[in-house]
């Protein structure tokens, strides 16, 4: 086994910046003059500089990710800031420019073990693995920024320019460094009664040899971490002045609205631009291979003219598909029911159903260009800088050193900003360069987001399972289509005979990653199931997966947990229940029940949901429980309200209306407990999603007997059968 | 023919459509981009800004309406450098995490507050209908009746 260690992180090297900047702990796989310590010895590192503290006393932290919500920059700060002894009031962050030399690559491949996990092992994490393919990249994604940038970078990070500090102290001062002490961005000698700040001691810090192996402080010993300073995003997200990509302008710049071809894979075939060309502010109409778009001096009268026209695309041959058709296939594809011992006392067979799902981000995509002369500029929100480099320049036909990337804040993520998936970065590049050298912003309307998304993937889930004649369950057997993998799939469950395999059906709606990815289907899936097992059995849903969780006491306790916060097993008014669901994924296990009331006319409210969750610690206390609240909140409007359906091999919803979202009006309470375990640190933007939907519907089956196999729970009708 | 309109105080005379939205004009012309495009329908709230004091979503309405009001946009919405109290609330409870529909939720509920003072939670249900992605509607509800609170106080 390959495994990198810590070590491999702190390799010897000297400071790159100079200066009062204080450099420390960055590598790259990358080929450069730095070697890397490391167990197999094939790699070569290149020190970057994350940490400078300049003569003001002030630290700035690079951080390798981007901020879409989910606060990771202010909860990586921490991390290295803990480590560090800075004063919180002094540290700022930064995020790191899209250059190859803060790739992020590495530190999940060390996170992940170093080594690439079979596929289909056993609660394989499955974000971390993508991640580990995707090595070399610089991309936010698998809920992984906390628990490796985090824990292997940013923390070995702060602890290194702390002991560096003090050593420069100790050296001036002319004392043992052990008699040194750091805190609040100070390094203080008691007995001589001297103290210098951190910024004062830069410069001379920055010529010591790094440390490679820095002591990390206990957790035990914490004074940032577990707490909840205030988020360092959150004043200019209040007061407009927050800069996200649809934002950005620069001198000259003009607008383009775009329309592709709406289906998958078909391309322009023909359009008459007069239209457009004759209407007030219009500059150009541009024709690439599977679009059009208008570029003119404004984005409403870019819009406007493009609505004029009619143009003709082909269909690539998909224009027959349907969200029927592809159900069919899938149906097909799984045949018969799995089969099951014949000795069983009691057979359940089900099938679940889980639709197509877009990531609408409330920012739609977005990308301003400007290429001239063999190089380009481009400025964009996405999940990925350093891979949004490349599809720039690969769509220039350029080199990526070639191409300057400026990411700035996304307004939602959700995967849908991920590698291979910037269709709005090669076409906006694209437009721009048809209008090169002035600088185009092309801005996706909602339609185009909606229409143009790659999509969480429709999944048909087929199971049968038994029990034996004292209700205790013998097999869960499963087949289902859309994707799935270990980790997903995986049942904690001590049922000796347990499968899942996938069967494959084709279809052109192209897949992506969505908040929680595979996970989301699944969850629904096998939690649904055990919920029917457990009613077949006649015993309470609860107690029946905590018989069964007698050898995982994590994810027994975190069941009992979510129990125990919802009062679980008090009684309810006719026409209210609980329902409770547990899933693993990134690296965190959550149950979380689910409480709704269902009213005799089949009107549903959920009033409230309790989260119990393990991540092994938390880092930014209030910033993990509103990924708790938020995660929650994302999954109960995709579980309630959201489908998209296809017709003609094209999309049918367009906007808000038809794609509709929860309001305040249908948001719970949430109530949320972290449970600290000794596991190691897990994701938080994900894993808060899986479970939610099954406690959903769980919960409706309590609440009025009806059993909702199918995703979004709006499709049902729920009059209560008493 | 130039349309005339007070944004935050200052007057503009601008010659666009008047059919264009309120929406753009801040955003291009003006360069006020706190005001955000989330889907030109009027469906989700991002574009929330007051029209002589009502909150109204800009991407729709017409710059003809705009014509002789005043226009407050999230920019604006502090008064000599102190931020207004929904704003306050917002940082204190910790509300946005992308931020985007934010702008937008703001305006709405200071609009909500100027009319209702101390609104209620099916009062709170029935007149916000800002979307949010990132599911932020368990703090911006608290951080509401913490604003109302500090509205009462002040």
């Amino acid at each position: 086994m390959n495994k990198w260690t810590r070590r491999a992180f702190i390799g010897a090297g000297t400071i790159t910046g100079g200066g009062f900047l204080l450099g420390v702990a960055g590598f790259t796989f990358a080929p450069s003059r730095h070697s890397l310590v490391s167990a197999d010895g094939q790699a070569r590192g290149q020190l970057t500089t994350w940490i400078t503290i300049n003569p003001d006393n002030v630290t700035t932290i690079l951080i390798p990710h981007c901020e879409m919500g989910q606060g990771t920059p202010t909860a990586l700060a921490i991390m290295a800031a803990e480590e560090l002894e800075a004063d919180w009031t002094l540290v700022r962050v930064a995020e790191a420019p899209a250059l190859d030399a803060y790739a992020n690559g590495y530190i999940v491949r060390a996170a992940g073990g170093g080594y690439v996990p079979a596929v289909l092992g056993r609660g394989v994490d499955y974000g971390a693995f993508k991640l580990v393919e995707w090595f070399g990249f610089q991309v936010t994604g698998g809920s992984t920024a906390v628990r490796s940038t985090g824990e292997y970078g940013m923390r070995v990070a702060g602890a290194a320019a702390k002991q560096m500090l003090v050593e420069a102290a100790a050296a001036q001062w002319g004392v043992p460094a052990p008699e040194c002490v750091a805190k609040a961005s100070r390094v203080t000698h008691a007995a001589s009664n001297r103290s210098s700040t951190f910024g004062a001691l830069a410069q001379a810090a920055a010529g010591r040899a790094v440390p490679t192996s820095p002591a990390l402080k206990s957790a035990d010993s914490f004074t940032i971490r577990r707490t909840s300073p205030q988020r360092l995003d959150i004043p200019a997200k209040v007061d407009g002045s927050a800069m996200y990509a649809i934002d950005f302008s620069t001198p000259g710049m003009l607008y383009a609205a775009i329309e592709m071809a709406p289906v998958f894979g078909g391309t322009l075939v023909s359009v008459d631009p007069t239209p457009a060309e004759a209407m007030p502010g219009v500059k150009k109409v541009v024709q690439l291979t599977e679009a059009v778009a208008v570029v003119a001096d404004s984005f409403w009268r870019a819009r406007r003219a493009l609505a004029a026209l009619a143009p003709q695309f082909s269909d690539a041959g998909h224009g027959g598909v349907s969200t029927e058709s592809i159900f069919a296939a899938f149906d097909a594809a799984l045949g018969a029911p799995p089969a099951v011992p014949k000795d069983a006392a009691k057979v359940v067979t089900a099938d679940y159903r889980a639709p197509f799902l877009a990531h609408a981000t409330m920012e739609p995509m977005v990308c301003t260009a400007k290429v001239e002369g063999g190089r380009a500029e481009v400025w964009t929100g996405v999940q990925d800088p350093l891979n949004a480099r490349s599809t720039a320049a690969k769509a220039l036909g350029i080199d990526a050193a070639s191409v300057t990337l400026t990411n700035l804040l996304l307004g939602g993520g959700f995967g849908r900003r991920l590698p291979f998936t910037f269709d709005y970065v090669d076409l906006g590049v694209r437009v721009a360069q048809a209008m090169s050298p002035v600088p185009v912003k092309t801005i996706w309307t909602r339609e185009n987001d909606l229409q143009h998304d790659y999509y969480r993937g429709a999944a048909l889930s087929r199971h049968a399972g038994a029990l034996d004649a004292s209700g205790r369950p013998l097999a869960a057997h499963s087949t289902y289509t859309g994707g799935g993998n270990g980790e997903a799939v995986f049942m904690p469950y001590a049922i000796a005979d347990m499968e899942a395999d996938e069967k494959e059906a084709k279809h052109p709606i192209r897949p992506g990653q969505w908040r929680s990815v595979l996970n989301s289907q699944h969850g629904f899936f096998k939690e649904s199931f055990i919920d029917e097992l457990a009613h077949a059995a006649g015993t309470d849903p609860f107690e029946f997966r905590r018989s069964l969780l007698v050898e995982q006491p994590r994810f027994k306790a975190a069941l009992e947990k979510a129990a125990a916060l919802s009062g679980w097993g008090t009684p309810l008014p006719a026409g209210e229940g609980r329902g409770i669901a547990i899933c693993e994924s990134f690296g965190t296990i959550v149950a979380e029940v689910a409480h709704v009331a269902v009213s005799p006319d089949g009107q549903l409210k959920v009033k409230h949901v309790y989260a119990a969750v393990d991540c092994g610690d938390v880092v930014h206390l209030d910033g993990a429980t509103a990924q708790v609240e938020g995660g929650i909140i994302f999954a109960l409007s995709a579980a309630l309200l959201s489908e998209i359906t296809i017709a003609e091999g094209r999309v049918v919803q367009k906007n808000f209306r038809d794609y509709p979202m929860i309001h305040i009006a249908d948001a719970p309470h949430v109530t949320t407990a972290f449970l600290r375990s000794d596991a190691p640190l897990g994701g938080l933007g994900e894993p808060c999603v899986p479970p939610l939907a099954p406690a959903l519907t769980n919960a409706i089956y309590a609440a009025c007997g009806v059993r909702v196999r199918e995703l979004p729970v709006r499709k049902t009708p729920l009059t209560r059968s008493v | 023919m130039a349309i005339t309109t007070t944004v935050n105080g200052t007057p503009h005379s601008l010659d666009v459509e008047p059919e264009m939205p309120l929406l753009w004009v801040l955003r291009e012309q003006l360069g006020l981009t706190g005001t955000k495009y989330g889907c030109g329908i009027a469906a989700c709230g991002a574009c929330t800004v007051h029209l002589d004091g009502r909150a109204v979503r800009s991407c729709t309405l017409p710059m003809s309406a705009a014509e002789g009001k005043q226009v407050t946009t999230i920019e604006g919405l502090a008064q000599q450098g102190t931020l207004h109290a929904v704003q306050q609330a917002w940082v204190a409870h910790q509300v946005p995490q992308c931020g985007y529909c934010q702008s937008g939720m703001i305006m709405a509920v200071a609009g909500l507050l100027a009319q209702t003072p101390a609104p209620t939670d099916d009062e709170i249900d029935t007149r916000l209908t800002n979307i949010c992605r990132c599911g932020t509607f368990v703090r911006v509800r608290a951080a509401i009746h913490a604003a109302a609170r500090a509205g009462a106080t002040s």
